[in-house]
């Protein structure tokens, strides 16, 4: 199937009468995504893209039943509105919004550990392009027609690079189960092994595509899980490696610092782990065919 | 955003912080002004750059006479002082900071960072101080204190006391000592700072804590409710293709080589420069024009990349989603015709609608060498690259 989304998730578009927000509205219905109202203080009661838009996310889960949201709200009122989902009862919530400060953030991740780890929302973001799980539902910002229905599941922090990822792998006719953007804040909701351990339990996913970066820890975290808890083959690449150390690269959270952080150490640890490295941005296709190849021979024989 | 240390200093003093008695210079006549004005025998000329180990690179200097203070000043001013932070080319000096000097028996580390691991502010305190963080953790690791702040509730007077005791500090400096601590974390905390240092924090002679260095960093995505930190900005420190880049919106950064690149998105723009650098080229710079590929944003990109005199070919790396490639061709032909570009110029176009983008870039009747993989799109320019190279050495040769 697919992890995250599908056909039948039922989505809120938290800031859908702004102009962004409209405009992905209007993507995610041609795609077929069951979006299903906006939230937006002030406009409650009118409409937008056909769709009925509520003053607080309350109302609007009470009303529609929705079970996910994606977050377009600006950054200086985007944690304000991540936290009003998890408190209606939102279960996936994604975060598209690009610069919201890293101290509202780690007030965001506090505020969720109010509800217990069952009931507790799913962030993804911020800073990200969002999920596709191709041919079901489209909660994100993502050119969907380069993604095709298959059994590799994408996880990466980069939007762009995670285009370039599906669009080498539709070239080689492999298909995505589910790809998600964690997004390329130095806090963000998911990480690395959140997301690795819902494709390792999904049916309908063979194999992942690991794409990180250089800056935090969650390349080598997600390379103990891979280590300890994986059956399915990952296939990761790190960009950064000409990176210069010390420096920002655009993304707040590539900043290198502590050990492990670097691209190269980051690749070391994930082969350490088993993890079959794609040796060029070029090549995140091929090796994923690879990787793919080698799993047929296995269950062949 | 980065920020001075006297500005750090001033900052941190609002918020309970003991800083020694200062002032600013901008001459020599000056510096020796505010020497006189403190008093005392011995003073501190510090030079204002954004780096670390100004000490090291001769930026700051002791001076036992106010004549010495206005030679070691005029010596300072209007020089680059080159740290091993700074790079070769150093960080000009247009400041200075006129200290009174004073005499300490013990050099203490204190640092706050925003813990990507935990996702909290962290307190980072080790009794090696004087040593930058990093020499610390790897000649003293066990040195190092580390306390994990709640956000909920914030940083508690236990927690401060802990790292006093922990430092060794005696029963007369505790209360000082949390002070200090829990100031800079309400430092830290309501001013939207990601790095709060102070190395050395120094215990007088006449028994007192004093910081006699500190630095901040602030959070560039909170500067819009920082107003009064954005207006200590001084871009006499930054790279300036950067702080052009970022004043038009574009997260630039210049690098050694010879390839100029202009990508959309952060993780493309780095996995094309590894990209680049395996075909055997070396990347000029990062840039990531964000997710909106627009025509006047190509065009600002091409006038940053070709204000690199190193730049001997450029390489357009765009992945086109909402944007789409018919879009951004035009706004590549567009700048082209603008902007007087003497080098190859390679582009690579991928996403939504790329064959009108492509067909496009064609019919321009520009010499625009096109690609249609990322690997193609290395290969192509490193080539480019390399007998640009050779026809700018013919030329050179020529007369």
């Amino acid at each position: 199937m697919s992890i995250l989304i599908d056909t039948d998730t039922s989505v809120l578009v938290q800031g859908i009468t702004g102009r962004i927000g409209s405009f992905h509205t209007r993507e995610m219905l041609a795609y077929g995504t069951k979006v299903v109202g906006g939230v937006t203080p002030g406009k409650g009661g009118t409409r937008c893209e056909g769709l009925p838009v509520f003053d607080t996310m309350k109302t609007a889960v009470r009303e529609t039943g929705a079970t996910a949201s994606i977050v377009f709200v600006p950054p200086p009122f985007a944690a304000d509105s991540i936290m009003e989902a998890a408190d209606a009862g939102i279960r996936t919530c994604i975060a598209i919004t690009d610069g919201i400060p890293a101290q509202d953030m780690i007030r965001v991740k506090r505020y969720m550990r109010r509800y217990r780890k069952d009931e507790r929302m799913r962030l993804i973001g911020p800073n990200c392009a969002g999920v596709i799980s191709p041919g079901m539902s489209l909660v994100g910002i993502m050119p969907e027609h380069i993604y095709r229905e298959g059994p590799v599941g994408i996880v990466g922090r980069s939007g762009t690079l995670g285009y370039e990822a599906a669009a080498q792998l539709t070239e080689l006719g492999i298909g995505v189960s589910t790809s998600v953007g964690i997004g390329g804040d130095p806090i963000n909701g998911s990480s690395f092994q959140d997301i690795l351990e819902l494709f390792e339990a999904d049916r309908e996913t063979a194999a992942v595509l690991m794409i990180g970066e250089i800056g935090g820890p969650q390349e080598a975290e997600a390379a103990a899980y891979i280590r300890d808890h994986m059956s399915k083959p990952v296939v990761a690449y790190i960009a950064g490696l000409t990176a210069p150390k010390g420096r920002r690269m655009g993304h707040a959270g590539a900043i290198i610092s502590a050990f492990g952080e670097s691209a190269n150490e980051k690749v070391e640890i994930l082969r350490a782990a088993g993890v079959l490295i794609a040796p060029s941005p070029a090549r995140l296709g091929t090796a994923m065919a690879e990787a793919l190849g080698t799993l047929v021979e296995r269950t062949g024989t | 955003m980065d920020i001075h240390e006297y500005q750090a200093k001033e900052l941190l003093a609002d918020f309970g912080v003991p800083v020694p008695r200062g002032g600013l210079a901008y001459s020599p006549e000056q510096a020796a002004y505010r020497a006189r004005e403190i008093g005392g025998t011995r003073w501190a000329v510090k030079a204002q750059v954004h780096s670390g180990g100004r000490g090291k690179g001769g930026g700051i200097r002791l001076c036992d006479d106010e004549h010495q203070v206005w030679d070691v000043a005029d010596d300072l001013l209007g020089k680059r002082l080159v740290t091993a932070q700074t790079g070769a080319r150093g960080k000009p000096i247009y400041r200075l900071y006129v200290e009174a000097a004073t005499p300490y028996r013990r050099e203490i580390y204190l640092g706050f960072v925003l813990d990507r691991k935990t996702e909290r502010v962290m307190v980072v305190a080790s009794s090696q101080g004087g040593m930058e963080i990093e020499e610390i953790s790897a000649e003293k690791p066990e040195s190092i204190i580390r306390v994990s702040v709640e956000p909920a509730v914030g940083m508690q007077s236990f927690q401060a006391r802990e790292i006093a005791f922990t430092l060794g500090l005696g029963p007369e400096l505790i209360a000082q000592a949390v002070e200090t601590i829990l100031g800079c974390y309400r430092a830290f905390r309501e001013l939207d700072a990601t790095m709060v240092e102070i190395n050395p924090l120094v215990v007088t002679e006449e028994g007192r804590l004093l910081a006699l260095d500190a630095k901040m960093t602030f959070d560039d995505n909170a500067l819009f409710r920082r107003l009064n930190i954005s207006e200590l900005r001084d871009k006499s420190q930054e790279d300036p293709r950067e702080s052009r880049a970022a004043d038009r919106g574009l997260s630039y950064i210049g690098l050694e080589g010879t390839i100029g690149c202009i990508v959309n998105g952060a993780g493309l723009a780095m996995a094309t420069m590894d990209m680049i650098k395996q075909a055997g080229g070396e990347p000029a710079n990062f840039l990531d024009i964000g997710g909106g590929a627009s025509p006047e944003r190509v065009a600002k990109a091409f006038r940053l990349v070709l204000s690199d005199e190193n730049v001997r070919a450029v390489l357009v790396n765009i992945f086109a989603g909402i944007n789409r490639c018919d879009w951004v061709a035009e706004g590549v032909v567009q700048a082209l015709r603008k902007v007087d570009v003497a080098v190859p110029v390679v582009v690579r176009l991928a996403g939504t609608n790329v064959d009108a983008g492509r067909a496009i870039l064609e019919q321009s009747g520009l010499p625009v060498i096109t690609a249609a993989t990322l690997a193609e799109a290395a290969d192509r320019v490193v080539a480019a690259c390399q007998n640009g190279a050779a026809q700018h050495e013919e030329k050179a040769l020529a007369p």
